[in-house]
């Protein structure tokens, strides 16, 4: 028998920490996430210090980072589910393209992104059916759609791009991709998604149940939480956030391209192991995915601004990705084997 | 209440040719906790399993407060208040003590979105109740930094809080220190005390016998002896059982020669102090 001695008194179970210094110790990742970004920037400000102290050049960088934040939300839900998306560059392009042949033959523009997004959730429910009730492995039939995606895009386009300047400063382009004193529309909607994604992920069933099937699919399924219909949900997430995404880009470029998307693919994978998420199923951080999307979003403008021509891009990502991934496991629990 | 818990009447399933189990009658109780000894293979886990809904008799019925169930699953189980505690745990590693007590079972509102904070005082209040604290150990705790012990307080916690009728404990002391295996057999206790019965399997005739009240030896798909705790020692319990699998040599060198019902008149002198079946 153990006596009441033993256990601690109430106020010693119920206290919590708070204040940002403990909020930060009790979520390393984002913490290491986070003193990350603020180390790179400190360093490109000392070595551009005109460019960085420069509120434009932040507006230059908030044109496209709500791409790649919108991108990096879901997919750490997938990647924290114990699952992959690589087809979600190519469906950016399925879904720039439905909008473009849509809206080019005179159709609302809203309803072409209601119908572009949906697209984009069909693909990404075929990816979670494929995975979920077919048993098969995500890495491989997720590559596989990507090309599958990007293939029926050349056939449909032959290759060719079609220009969508006649949108621009109609009320549509101005909600999505306009300017609010300076900072471009497109980064308020990528903060309103970010918040859903962060809130979905942390007081939602939803969130944890992706964590649960992560961690341990046998134990969720014995607890009775539906595994398949958790892996499914997450891809048509991501499937819906690519097809937001699809839309953007163009509107942002006024033109469609086939290669549309393409450059996204190991950029946002970047952002979510930089951003703390280190892989393993039932670990992982939404905020700090999002810090990571920053992190690899002022990667090249940092670059550049720092006098290096583009060429060094590459190089430096290289070098950030590792030694983020050195940084987490030097002060994250998770990350030690 | 109109009868025990739970009551298996005649129950009889066999894999194949081969009986699991034959002829079974067996009734647990409110608040009791029984042991079930067995040598692998004797029918232990079949018949928990029966009683958890993973299986289904062939023959024979259950009884469940008196009331006789017809299609019987795991699901329903559970709905009438029979949680088990496999040798998995059903543990998630990377969560926290509290999002493992309540995994699939979350406190929400209609739109899904989980009360932490109720469920964090749910949680350490019932952890609290039953003992289950420590300096290093909170219910922000994640469970990979828990010890075997604790992570079976931690699955013993979670079906507690569902207020089971009765917890099915399938092994958990096995690969336990000596003082994790007393951690466990201390929450089997606080099980009671909370107002569960409890099913303990283990191969551990020590731990059986020191948490039970009552004991039910299993020998090749029938109850071969059930016995009060007061009515035996650790140590003639331990001869029993060595007797029992000595009279299984005997059978496998006769075969056919020696019958069931001989094999488990057991050669001893504590015969008189034992209700044999």
């Amino acid at each position: 028998m153990i006596t009441d001695q033993k256990a601690p008194p109430q106020e010693q179970l119920t206290r919590r920490p708070r204040g940002v210094v403990s909020f930060l110790a009790q979520h390393r990742e984002l913490a290491s996430a986070l003193a990350f970004f603020v180390l790179m920037m400190l360093v490109f400000t000392i070595a551009s210090p005109s460019v960085w102290l420069n509120s434009l050049s932040y507006t230059a960088v908030f044109v496209s980072l709500p791409i790649y934040i919108i991108l990096v939300v879901p997919l750490v839900f997938v990647v924290v589910a114990g699952e992959i998306d690589l087809s979600f560059a190519s469906v950016v392009g399925v879904a720039a393209l439905v909008f473009s042949e849509l809206v080019l033959v005179g159709w609302n523009p809203y309803l072409c992104l209601v119908l572009a997004i949906l697209a984009g959730g069909v693909a990404g429910l075929i990816n979670g059916i494929l995975v979920a009730y077919f048993g098969l492995s995500a890495l491989i039939v997720t590559l596989g759609m990507n090309f599958f995606w990007r293939g029926f895009i050349q056939i449909i386009t032959n290759g060719t791009g079609a220009p969508l300047a006649f949108l621009e400063n109609t009320s549509f382009h101005n909600v999505f991709v306009g300017q609010v004193g300076i900072i471009p529309v497109q980064m308020l909607w990528a903060a309103g998604f970010a918040i859903l994604g962060i809130v979905l992920f942390t007081y939602h069933k939803f969130g944890a149940y992706v964590r649960f099937v992560g961690d341990n699919s046998q134990s969720a399924q014995e607890m009775g939480i539906n595994v398949r219909l958790v892996k499914v949900v997450s891809f048509v997430y991501v499937g819906l956030a690519s097809g937001l995404v699809g839309v953007l880009a163009i509107l942002i470029n006024n033109n469609f391209y086939p290669t549309v998307g393409d450059g996204y693919l190991l950029t946002v994978l970047a952002a979510i192991f930089v951003g703390g998420t280190p892989g393993i199923g039932g670990i992982g951080t939404v905020a700090g995915g999002i810090i990571g999307a920053f992190t690899v979003g002022f990667i090249e403008s940092g670059i550049v601004a720092a006098g290096l021509t583009g060429y060094w891009t590459q190089f430096i990502y290289g070098i950030v990705i590792v030694l983020s991934l050195v940084t987490h496991r030097l002060y994250s629990p998770h990350h030690k084997t | 209440m109109a009868g025990p818990l739970v009551e298996l009447r005649h129950v009889s399933k066999s894999f194949g040719s081969v009986y699991a189990l034959q002829d079974i009658n067996l009734a647990l109780h409110e608040k009791e906790i029984v042991s079930l000894l067995g040598d692998n293979g004797a029918g232990k886990s079949t018949l928990t399993k029966i009683i958890s809904g993973v299986h289904s008799p062939d023959e024979g019925e259950l009884y469940i407060k008196g009331n006789k169930v017809v299609r019987w699953n795991a699901a329903r189980a559970r709905l009438m208040g029979i949680e088990t505690v496999y040798q998995d745990k059903a543990l998630a590693e990377h969560q926290n003590v509290i999002s493992n007590i309540f995994m699939g079972r979350e406190i929400a509102t209609r739109l899904g979105f989980i009360n932490g904070r109720r469920q964090r005082q749910e949680a350490e209040a019932l952890m609290r109740r039953i003992g289950f604290t420590s300096k290093v150990m909170s219910p922000n705790s994640v469970v990979s930094s828990l010890s075997g012990g604790e992570r079976e307080g931690v699955a013993i916690a979670r079906s507690m809080f569902f207020k089971a009728d009765l917890i099915i404990l399938d092994e958990p002391t096995t690969a336990l220190s000596l003082t994790q295996s007393q951690e466990v057999l201390n929450f089997v206790e606080r099980a009671r005390q909370e107002g569960s019965a409890v099913l303990f399997i283990s191969h551990n005739i020590f731990h059986s016998h020191q948490v039970a009240d009552r004991i039910v030896i299993v020998d090749r798909g029938r109850i071969a002896a059930q016995m009060g705790k007061k009515d035996i020692s650790a140590i003639e319990l331990t001869e029993l059982m060595q007797d029992l699998a000595k009279g299984r040599e005997v059978l496998a060198r006769k075969g056919d020669a020696i019958s069931l019902e001989e094999t488990s008149e057991i050669p001893s002198s504590q015969t008189d102090r034992r209700s044999l079946a």
